[in-house]
């Protein structure tokens, strides 16, 4: 199991743990706003407003 | 394999946040921004005066009558560098503090997602004989032309830019499938036809959430006037919002 995996891994009592863990998933969060979910909208034509030539 | 698809649900899950709500507050807050940095664009008091409202000072002055050019003796700027903020939209309809920056170009990541309203590179320019076309979102990164539905015939679509004001009227309204360019060919729905009058055209997606197709507003020019003291009229038209 995925969950209970990371919680082993991870290093320090518990509290230490439950930082990192918050700071890894802003982390994440901030990568999938900034660059992932941009690209994406973009790539897949999602909320186009431009009469363009057929390709 | 459970944990994964709860990881997977998250992530769409964000997607929908982000796209809903995350770009308009981004992208408002940058439009925002880029207005303040121009010097030029009108950005006081776009309210009409309350009436009986002696003791306050007077609202801007309005452009008179006799100064307003025809469209035949428009200036037109030169087309600027890809993702220069030229021009602001004023459209009284859309509420009297509606102001948006306009820019070259309308690519999604460098003009649309963040510069908000974005022009169409080789259309006309502002007051040009043939089509000042632009494009914006309806929903999402701020949505500057999302209430283009609620546009009549007749209304005002006012454009400055650092020489003049434009005043446009909104002549026509269609939804098109987005291959059909000729909706910002010089004079609309003729592709090669030499230009014959001073349009405007906003393009944007429809239905909302949507792009399976656009929403098209065509307009003409009625008149322009020298950037000054006075603002158009037209600009502080109170119109009953819904």
């Amino acid at each position: 199991m995925i969950f209970p995996w990371v919680w082993r891994v991870l290093p320090g009592p518990a509290w230490v743990r439950l930082v990192i863990l918050l700071l890894v998933i802003t982390a994440v969060v901030g990568v999938l706003f900034q660059w992932v979910f941009p690209w994406f909208s973009v790539t897949f034509d999602i909320q186009e407003t431009n009469v363009e030539a057929a390709p | 394999m459970g944990e994964l698809l709860i990881l997977a649900g998250a992530v769409v899950g964000l997607y929908v946040v982000w796209q809903l709500f995350y770009t308009d507050v981004t992208a408002a807050r940058e439009q925002q921004e880029v207005l303040e940095t121009l010097d030029w664009a009108y950005t006081g008091e776009i309210e009409a005066e309350e009436p009986g409202d002696a003791a306050e000072p007077a609202g801007p002055l309005v452009i008179a009558d006799a100064d307003k050019q025809s469209p035949d003796t428009a200036p037109v700027m030169e087309e600027p560098e890809f993702r220069t903020t030229f021009a602001t939209l004023y459209v009284p309809r859309w509420g009297t503090d509606y102001v948006k920056p306009i820019s070259e170009g309308v690519t999604r990541r460098e003009v649309l997602d963040v510069l908000g309203i974005g022009h169409y590179p080789g259309t006309g320019m502002p007051g040009e004989l043939g089509n000042f076309a632009i494009s914006a979102h309806r929903t999402t990164y701020g949505k500057p032309f999302n209430r283009i539905a609620e546009l009549e015939h007749g209304d005002a679509l006012v454009v400055q830019t650092q020489e003049a004001w434009y005043v446009y009227r909104v002549t026509d309204d269609s939804i098109v499938l987005p291959h059909q360019v000729e909706v910002i060919a010089p004079v609309p729905g003729q592709p090669g036809a030499a230009p014959d009058g001073h349009y405007i055209t906003l393009t944007t997606c429809h239905p909302m959430f949507s792009a399976a197709e656009r929403f098209i507003v065509h307009g003409e020019l009625e008149y322009w006037a020298p950037v000054g003291d006075a603002v158009p009229a037209e600009i502080l038209e109170e119109v009953s919002q819904p």
